[in-house]
C-alpha cells in the first residue's frame, strides 16, 4: 500500500499495517508505526513540531507560485516547412504579412512579460518555425534585455527550432545572445522522417547536420531535444532512445502522447492508447537504465520529474504537470496575431476553434483583466486537485498535475471525469512504475533515480 | 580581569590591558614598564621593589604563555588562558547552565549563576587577535545567557568580521521567534551553529539528551532559525542509543533540515558524563559501520555535505575515507601501537586521549600502503 500526505511525505505499508494503521491498532514500537511517525504521517504526543513541519513542506511544495508567471512563449510565426501530424498549427506558406508576429506586437509582448513579478524570466521562441522570423526573435530579444536593466529579473532565453533551414546569422544571433535550443528528435531517420515530413523527406538529415553546426558555434550543453509519441512511435521505444544516445544527448523526455489529434475517437481507443503508452514508457525507460549501466549517462526526463516531486521536499517547474495547472499563473502564450492563451494546449484548441484558453489580445485588453480576470481564476479553481472529483481523495494528488487543455479536447469538460480520462490512467501508470522501482530490489535503478532527482 | 599576554621586553602592540610573563626573578630583573607582571613562583620582597606596577605569582607555570595569548585573572590570582594566539580551536566558554542534561555530556552542567563570563568573552574579543580564523562558543547552553549571548556575537561581528563563529548550542531556545529573529538581524557574516539531532523519533532524542520535549524545542528552532537564515550544522553522536536509526535520521534529515549547510556524525568522547554512562553508550563502530555508512550515503546522494568525525580511518570502509575529518584538537589526540607503523597516521584523527584504553574499535590496524591509495580530506574542524 502507498500513503501519502498533502505535504509530500509518503510511505510504503504493507496490507495488514495498513489495516492496523486505519483500525488505529499499529503497536507503537513497530517498524511501521515508527516510519509513519517519523514521516509525519501519523502524530502523537505535543502536535507543535508535525505542524511545523508539515507547513513549512506544503509551503515548500507550493512555492513555485510565488513569482508569478515565469514561462513567457512568443510566436513569432506560424510559417514551418514541416507539416507533421500532430501540429495542429503551422502553416506552409509564404506570406508573412498574415503569419508572422508584427513589430508592434512583439513591444506588446514583452511589455507584458513585464508585468509579471516573476524574478526569474524565461522567454520561449515558438512557432511554426521561429527561425523564419529572426528579425521577430532579435527584436524581441533586445527589447527584454534592455527593459531588464532597470527589472534586474534572472532573464533566459530559448528558441524551439526544428533545425531544417539554420542560417550563419541565425547561429551568430543565438551564440552572442545566450539562447538556449530546443529541438526535436522523434528517432531514428526513418521513424523521425516519417513523423515529420517535409519537402524532400529529409528532416532528421537536415537537423543532424545542423545540430552539428549548432553545437560547434554554442557547445552542447545548450542544446535539448524533445520527442513526440506517436502511434508509429509505440512500436519501437529502444531504437528511439538510442538515437538519442547515438546523438550524444544527455537527456530524453518521454512525453505521453498528445490526445489532440485523438480529440474525435471514440473513449475506448483512449484507454488502449494510453496502455500502449504505459508499455512503451517502460520499454524507453529500461532501454536508459540499460544505458547508464554500461557507463553512458542518460536521464530520463519525465521520470527524473516524478523522482524530484517523490523523493524531496522541492517543487518542480514543469508547467504542464502541477497543480494548480500553469496556465496563466505560471505560463503564458502571446500569439502571432496578438491573442495570448493560458497554455500552449489552449493556443492549439483555438485552431479548432475552442476559445477556453483564450485571456484576451495584446492590443485590446489590459494585463489585470487578462491574468487576474474571473476568466483564468475559473481555470485555476478548477484545477486545485484537493477540490477536483477522484483526485482530492488520490494518494498521488500532491504530487500530480492538472491538464485543463485536455479535458476540454477529450471531454469536453474544463474538470473532466477522472474514472474516463486518458491523462489520469496515463499519469497513476507512470507513478505506479516509479514507485515500484523506488519499492523494488533493483538498488541501481533506485540510486538513478535519486541521482536523477537532485541533479 | 581579562588581559593580553607578552613576554617580558617583547613589543606589547601598544595594547591594554597586557600583562607580561617572566618565567623567574632573573628575567624579572630586567623588566621595564607594564601595566601587571605575571611570575611562576615566590619572589623575594627584594626583586618586589624594584618593580612599578602589581606583580601577580601565578600558582601554575606559565611557559605555555606566549605573546598574545589572552588570561582571564580572578581577584584569587588564579590565571586562565582564555585565548591562545595561533591555535585553530579557541572557544570563548559561555555558561555552565544547560537546559539539557545529554547522557554523554562532554561539559556537565552545573546551575551557577555565571553571567559574568559575559564581559569575560567580550573582553576576550576585544583582545584576540583580528587574524585568527576561526572561533568557538560553548558552554553550557550558550543561549542562556539571553541578551548577553546576542551582545557576544554582535560582538564578533564588529571586532572579528574576518573570524568564523561556530556556536554549540541544542537549539531549544530557538523555538521562540524572537531570538532566532534577532540572532539573524546580527548579520553576522560567518557564522554556523551546530546543533545536535539524535533521533527522528522524539522520544528517542528526548531520552539521548534526558530533557522531555527537547526535541520538539529543537525542531522548531531549527525552522526558525532557518527563517532567520541563520547557517546550521546538524551533529549527531553516535552510540548504543543512536546508532540504530542511523539512516532513518538522515532522510528525516533531508526531508525537515535541507537547510543544513552540514551534518556531522561525530564518535563518542569517553569525558564528562560519559564516564559514568560508558556502559550504556559504548558499542564498537565495527558494529554500527554499516548503518553508519549507509546514513552517510543517504545524504551525501542527496547532495548534502557530511563528514565523519572521531572515526579513524581503519575502521571505515576506504570509500567513506572522503568524509573523514581530522577533528581531534591537538592537545587531546594520542594514538596507539598498531598506529606506529600506519600508512595513513597522518591523515588520521587518531583518538581521544582519554579514551584509550577503553574505546578502541576491535577494527583498529595499521593501514598498508597499497589500500591507503584512497581520497582523504585533511580538512580540520574543532571537535
Amino acid at each position: 500500500m502507498f500513503v501519502s500526505t498533502d505535504s509530500g511525505e509518503w510511505a510504503f505499508l504493507s496490507g495488514a499495517d495498513f489495516s492496523a494503521f486505519v483500525a488505529g491498532a499499529l503497536r507503537p514500537h513497530s517498524p511501521a508505526y515508527q516510519e509513519l511517525k517519523s514521516k509525519h504521517l501519523l502524530a502523537d504526543g505535543s502536535l507543535l513540531a508535525p505542524i511545523a513541519a508539515t507547513a513549512t513542506k506544503l509551503r515548500t511544495k507550493y512555492s513555485f507560485m510565488d513569482g508569478f508567471t515565469g514561462l513567457h512563449m512568443f510566436v513569432v510565426s506560424l510559417r514551418c516547412d514541416h507539416s507533421c501530424p500532430y501540429c495542429q498549427v503551422s502553416r506552409v506558406t509564404t506570406e508573412k504579412s498574415r503569419f508572422d508576429m508584427s513589430p508592434e506586437t512583439a513591444a506588446a509582448g514583452v511589455d507584458w512579460v513585464f508585468k509579471s513579478p516573476s524574478p526569474h524570466i524565461k522567454i520561449e521562441f515558438q512557432g511554426g518555425e521561429p527561425l523564419l522570423n529572426l528579425d521577430r526573435i532579435r527584436q524581441v530579444v533586445q527589447l527584454a534585455k534592455q527593459r531588464n536593466q532597470t527589472e534586474g529579473r534572472d532573464l533566459q532565453f530559448v528558441v524551439t527550432t526544428n533545425l531544417s533551414q539554420v542560417t550563419d546569422e541565425a547561429i551568430s544571433f543565438i551564440s552572442d545572445n545566450d539562447v538556449y535550443v530546443s529541438t526535436s528528435l522523434d528517432g531514428p531517420e526513418w521513424l523521425h522522417n516519417a513523423n515529420r515530413p517535409r519537402p524532400g523527406n529529409d528532416s532528421h538529415s537536415r537537423m543532424t547536420a545542423n545540430l552539428d553546426r549548432m553545437r560547434k558555434a554554442v557547445g552542447s550543453e545548450r542544446i535539448a531535444a524533445l520527442m513526440t509519441t506517436t502511434a508509429l512511435s509505440l512500436e519501437h521505444p529502444e531504437e528511439i532512445v538510442d538515437e538519442y544516445v547515438r546523438l550524444g544527448f544527455g537527456e530524453i523526455f518521454i512525453r505521453p502522447i498528445s490526445p489532440y489529434g485523438f480529440a474525435v475517437r471514440p473513449k475506448t481507443a483512449n484507454r488502449y492508447e494510453v496502455d500502449r503508452f504505459l508499455e512503451f514508457f517502460k520499454r524507453c525507460l529500461n532501454r536508459v537504465f540499460y544505458w547508464n549501466e554500461r557507463g553512458t549517462r542518460l536521464i530520463e526526463s519525465y521520470s527524473q520529474l516524478l523522482a524530484r516531486k517523490l523523493l524531496t521536499p522541492f517543487p518542480t517547474r514543469y508547467v504542464d504537470l502541477q497543480h494548480p495547472a500553469g496556465t496563466g499563473i505560471s505560463a503564458i502564450v502571446y500569439n502571432y496575431d496578438g491573442d495570448v492563451y493560458a497554455s500552449d494546449e489552449g493556443r492549439m484548441l483555438a485552431e479548432m476553434k475552442d476559445y477556453t484558453f483564450r485571456l484576451g489580445n495584446l492590443h485590446n485588453d489590459d494585463y489585470a483583466s487578462a491574468l487576474g480576470g474571473p476568466h483564468l481564476r475559473n481555470i485555476i479553481a478548477s484545477s486545485c486537485l484537493q477540490t477536483v472529483p477522484q483526485c482530492s481523495s488520490c494518494a498521488y494528488m500532491p504530487f500530480c498535475g492538472f491538464d485543463s487543455a485536455y479535458n476540454i479536447a477529450t471531454q469536453n469538460d474544463l474538470i473532466g471525469h477522472r474514472p474516463t480520462s486518458g491523462f489520469c490512467r496515463k499519469q497513476m501508470g507512470l507513478f505506479d512504475y516509479v514507485l515500484g522501482i523506488l519499492d523494488g530490489p533493483d538498488c541501481p535503478r533506485k540510486e538513478a533515480l535519486v541521482e536523477w532527482a537532485v541533479c | 580581569m581579562v588581559a593580553k599576554v607578552f613576554r617580558i621586553n617583547s613589543d606589547a602592540e601598544g595594547c591594554s590591558p597586557c600583562v607580561r610573563i617572566a618565567s623567574n626573578e632573573r628575567e624579572l630583573a630586567t623588566a621595564t614598564g607594564a601595566a601587571g607582571w605575571l611570575c611562576e613562583g615566590v619572589v623575594s620582597e627584594d626583586f618586589k621593589s624594584r618593580i612599578r606596577g602589581d606583580l601577580l605569582v601565578s600558582e601554575v607555570p606559565c611557559d605555555h604563555l606566549a605573546d598574545g595569548d589572552v588570561v582571564a585573572i580572578e581577584p584569587s590570582g588564579r590565571v586562565r588562558t582564555v585565548f591562545r594566539r595561533g591555535s585553530p580551536s579557541n572557544t570563548l566558554f559561555a555558561t555552565e547552565r544547560c537546559n539539557s542534561f545529554c547522557l554523554m555530556c562532554s561539559q556537565p552542567p552545573r546551575p551557577v549563576q555565571d553571567q559574568w563570563r559575559v564581559r569575560e568573552m567580550l573582553a576576550t574579543v576585544d583582545l584576540a587577535d583580528e587574524d585568527v580564523q576561526e572561533l568557538g562558543i560553548s558552554g553550557g547552553e550558550p543561549t542562556l545567557l539571553g541578551d548577553g549571548f546576542l551582545e557576544v556575537v554582535t560582538r564578533c561581528r564588529d571586532r572579528l568580521p574576518r573570524t568564523a563563529l561556530h556556536v554549540l548550542t541544542n537549539g531549544r531556545l530557538f523555538r521562540y521567534a524572537g531570538l532566532a529573529d534577532a540572532l539573524g538581524s546580527i548579520g553576522h557574516p560567518d557564522i554556523m551553529l551546530g546543533i545536535p539531532v539524535y533521533s527522528d523519533l522524539d522520544y528517542q532524542h528526548d531520552y539521548v539528551v534526558q530533557s522531555p520535549g527537547a526535541f520538539e524545542d529543537t525542531y522548531l528552532g531549527l525552522h526558525n532559525l532557518a527563517k532567520a537564515s541563520v547557517p546550521i550544522e546538524i551533529r549527531v553522536v553516535v552510540h548504543r542509543s543512536t546508532y540504530a536509526r542511523l539512516e532513518h535520521l538522515a532522510q528525516f534529515i533531508y526531508r525537515n533540515f535541507p537547510f543544513a549547510a552540514h551534518v556531522a556524525f561525530m564518535g563518542l568522547e569517553k569525558t564528562g558524563f560519559a564516564i559514568a554512562n560508558w556502559g550504556g553508550l559504548w558499542v564498537d563502530p565495527a558494529d554500527y559501520m554499516p548503518e553508519l555508512c549507509r546514513a552517510v550515503a543517504s545524504l551525501a546522494a542527496r547532495g548534502m555535505n557530511v563528514s565523519l568525525y572521531n572515526h579513524q580511518l581503519c575502521t571505515v570502509p576506504s570509500e567513506y575515507w572522503k568524509f573523514c575529518r581530522r577533528s581531534i584538537s591537538d592537545w587531546k589526540t594520542d594514538y596507539v601501537k598498531e598506529c606506529t607503523h600506519c600508512a595513513l597516521r597522518d591523515e588520521c584523527c587518531g583518538f581521544f586521549t582519554f579514551n584509550l584504553p577503553d574505546a578502541v574499535s576491535r577494527m583498529i590496524s595499521p593501514v598498508t600502503a597499497k589500500t591507503s591509495e584512497g581520497v582523504i580530506d585533511t580538512g580540520h574542524s574543532g571537535g
